[in-house]
């Protein structure tokens, strides 16, 4: 186990800009999709109603996770992602149209319309995801064995909730990977709750990089939120990963501003809560870092921000000029000739 | 089987092995037999008893452009990986809209006779066979078994190849003549969509599935034999997709149905062959169609009582016999 703290590498500035914006993004991704999500449902919430139906987990507050590790990733290193996967997606560099239009049900969309919000696939960035909470980490190790057995360099990371942590796979893949010594990394994102499950109640562990341990794994902890630390703590996992170590556990302290899915009463959760959280927004501590410390202009920043707000913007306008899917088109697909 | 896959780690390296005593021990019924001496541990990978993660690794891999074998030791085992049997392998492809697919086979061992009672000896033809997504093949005899292994391994879409015990020509079971046969040297392929007629007849049509088509030819020579009865004989080989066409031009010949399976009779293999019957053939049919199954219960382990629920070449022929006799 390694404290992060106690190194300072050179964080590189340009990186840190990729960040931002695509935590911009995310963050302006989710907002939309809160009003999106909302059309067609007021007065009365109806779950099946409206321009997006279905259960929807969106990922605002959780942007650090996704954007520390992507940053050092390419097009050839996969990700896995669990049932609220936007953040990692957008970070991974998923066609945000199609994706857009995948979540509206349309037949532009990544899957045709044929698997909806948690059921995304990217094969040409290597991104999926899934609704079963762990089941993305033995995909993972998957991945990991090809790029093994191929003699080649890519990483494999999967994401998971803290919950996730609790289940057979978790153990099953880590002791796996392991075992074949795999470049795989878990990302066990604690955004406190397993749907309203407070993680003091489910996890008898205070962080799950201590199960690192338990595996002859790496591990490290991320606390506070916090992109920067989280960017040290990937760098260094994916470079163990990259050069033939074996795996890491990272756990990141992370903060869930909405519910576990639209529509979430959260009556599990203090009303306070929230709005404490959000003073500590993760996007806000990166921007002061950005102008205070590595001194990028407020210009070029704006100019970030527009970027990303208006590639969400044309997202969003894909998604809903695409026309849904003839109905018959459900036919197709289930076997490949 | 073990000669199929060794054909084709031959010609393609993205072919791999994984499961729990695949490799030195040759798998527990022999289907990866002198692979490991033949390609390494490199590409004969010994899991951990972690069916979840070994599947779902298959599955990663797959999607990764590799073709991986797993094989998941007994079919009865299946509970502890179903999520990522049902929810992943099978489903990802459609999910996908077709963009991501999974070219892997995950192979099992199925079927009872041999006293290992109710968590060793079930076929669950059907548990797999309802669920869309996946090729669910179960071949009985050696020729079928590696040609349709072959196929299994070409194939783009995941395959559930399910394989008999009791025709794996093992020296610690019982001796089948029917499970020991020569089968050409070089690769070969058979379809894993296609039933097959194995004993003509002209009488009434008995549609089997790996034992219970052996049991059934059995049950016809006797039928022959001794009551001048010719019963035309299907192996079904494909539990999904089912090949329709052979079962209702056998029925359109015949006029009389009699469905044989090891699996269990509700919801099971001989309703879907039933429904079939009656949706698309009622007219063909003379008399009512007659079902062989395990009852609903249990594999039980004692030998009389085991005995008494999987069907036999006696049970077949007393019921074919009562069918004609009805008329």
């Amino acid at each position: 186990m390694t404290t992060f703290e106690e190194k300072q590498p050179a964080v590189s500035v340009e990186k840190l800009k990729w960040m931002y914006e695509q935590m911009v993004k995310s963050r302006y991704y989710e907002d939309q999709m809160v009003d999106v999500y909302t059309e067609g449902k007021v007065p009365v919430f109806n779950i099946g109603a409206g321009t997006v139906p279905g259960e929807m987990h969106l990922s605002t507050g959780q942007e650090p996770a996704a954007v520390g590790i992507c940053v050092h990733l390419t097009k050839e290193d996969t990700v896995t992602a669990p049932h609220r996967p936007h953040h990692h997606a957008i970070a991974k560099g998923v066609d945000l149209k199609k994706m857009t239009a995948e979540i509206f049900g349309k037949e532009t969309g990544l899957g045709k319309g044929k698997g909806g919000h948690m059921h995304l696939f990217d094969p040409e960035v290597k991104f999926s995801c899934g609704g079963i909470v762990a089941a993305g980490i033995p995909h993972a190790v998957g991945a990991a064995l090809t790029s093994k057995m191929k003699g080649k360099d890519w990483v494999a990371v999967a994401f998971i909730g803290e919950g996730a942590a609790n289940a057979g796979a978790f153990h099953e893949s880590l002791n796996l990977a392991a075992l074949w010594n795999l470049p795989l990394i878990v990302v066990v994102e604690d955004n406190s709750y397993g749907i309203s499950v407070a993680k003091k109640d489910s996890t008898a562990i205070e962080s799950n990089d201590l199960r690192a341990a338990a595996y002859g794994v790496a591990g490290a902890y991320v606390k506070d939120n916090d992109p920067i630390a989280m960017y040290k703590a990937a760098e260094e996992a994916v470079a163990r990963a990259r050069s033939g170590q074996g795996p890491t556990i990272i756990e990141i302290e992370t903060y869930r501003f909405l519910g576990h899915f639209q529509g979430d009463p959260e009556l599990y959760r203090d009303k306070a809560e929230v709005p404490g959280l959000r003073q500590l927004d993760p996007i806000l501590k990166l921007r002061k870092r950005l102008t205070e410390s590595e001194k990028v202009s407020e210009a070029e920043i704006e100019e970030m921000e527009k970027r990303a707000k208006q590639e969400v913007d044309e997202a969003y306008q894909f998604a809903r000029d695409s026309n849904y899917p003839e109905p018959e088109a459900a036919l197709n697909d289930v076997f490949q000739s | 089987m073990a000669e199929a896959i060794a054909l084709e780690m031959e010609q393609d390296p993205s072919v791999f092995v994984l499961g729990e005593d695949i490799g030195k021990y040759g798998g527990i019924f022999g289907s990866t037999q002198g692979l490991i001496d033949k390609f390494g541990q490199e590409r004969v990978l010994d899991t951990p008893i972690s069916e979840t993660a070994f599947i779902g690794a298959a599955i990663g891999a797959a999607a990764e452009g590799m073709r991986p074998i797993a094989e998941l030791m007994f079919v009865d085992f299946f509970g502890v990986c179903m999520d990522q049997i049902y929810n992943h392998m099978a489903k990802i492809p459609y999910m996908s809209g077709g963009n991501v697919r999974l070219p892997m086979v995950l192979m099992t061992a199925v079927g009872g006779g041999y006293n290992d009672a109710a968590q060793h000896s079930q076929t669950l033809y059907a548990t797999f066979g309802h669920m869309p997504g996946m090729k669910v093949v179960a071949p009985s005899t050696p020729y079928d078994l590696k040609g349709m292994m072959i196929s299994a391994i070409r194939d783009d879409n995941p395959v559930l190849f399910m394989f008999h015990k009791s025709l794996q020509g093992l020296g610690w079971m019982e001796q089948l003549d029917v499970a020991v046969d020569h089968v050409p040297e070089e690769s070969y392929t058979v379809p894993l969509d296609k039933a097959k007629v194995v004993r003509e007849g002209s009488d009434v049509t008995i549609v089997g599935i790996q034992m219970m088509t052996h049991y059934a030819v059995e049950a016809a020579e006797k039928l022959s034999k001794e009551d001048g009865i010719e019963a035309e004989v299907i192996d079904l080989r494909s539990v999904a997709p089912i090949d329709k066409k052979t079962i209702l031009s056998s029925i359109k010949k015949t006029r009389r149905l009699v469905v044989v399976d090891e699996d269990y009779l509700s919801y099971g293999m001989t309703a879907e062959v039933a429904a079939i019957a009656a949706e698309e053939a009622l007219y063909d049919l003379e008399a009512p169609v007659r079902r062989i199954a395990v009852p609903d219960v249990p594999i039980p382990y004692s030998r009389p009582l085991e005995d008494f629920v999987i069907p036999g070449p006696e049970k077949i022929y007393q019921q074919v016999k009562k069918l004609m006799d009805e008329e």
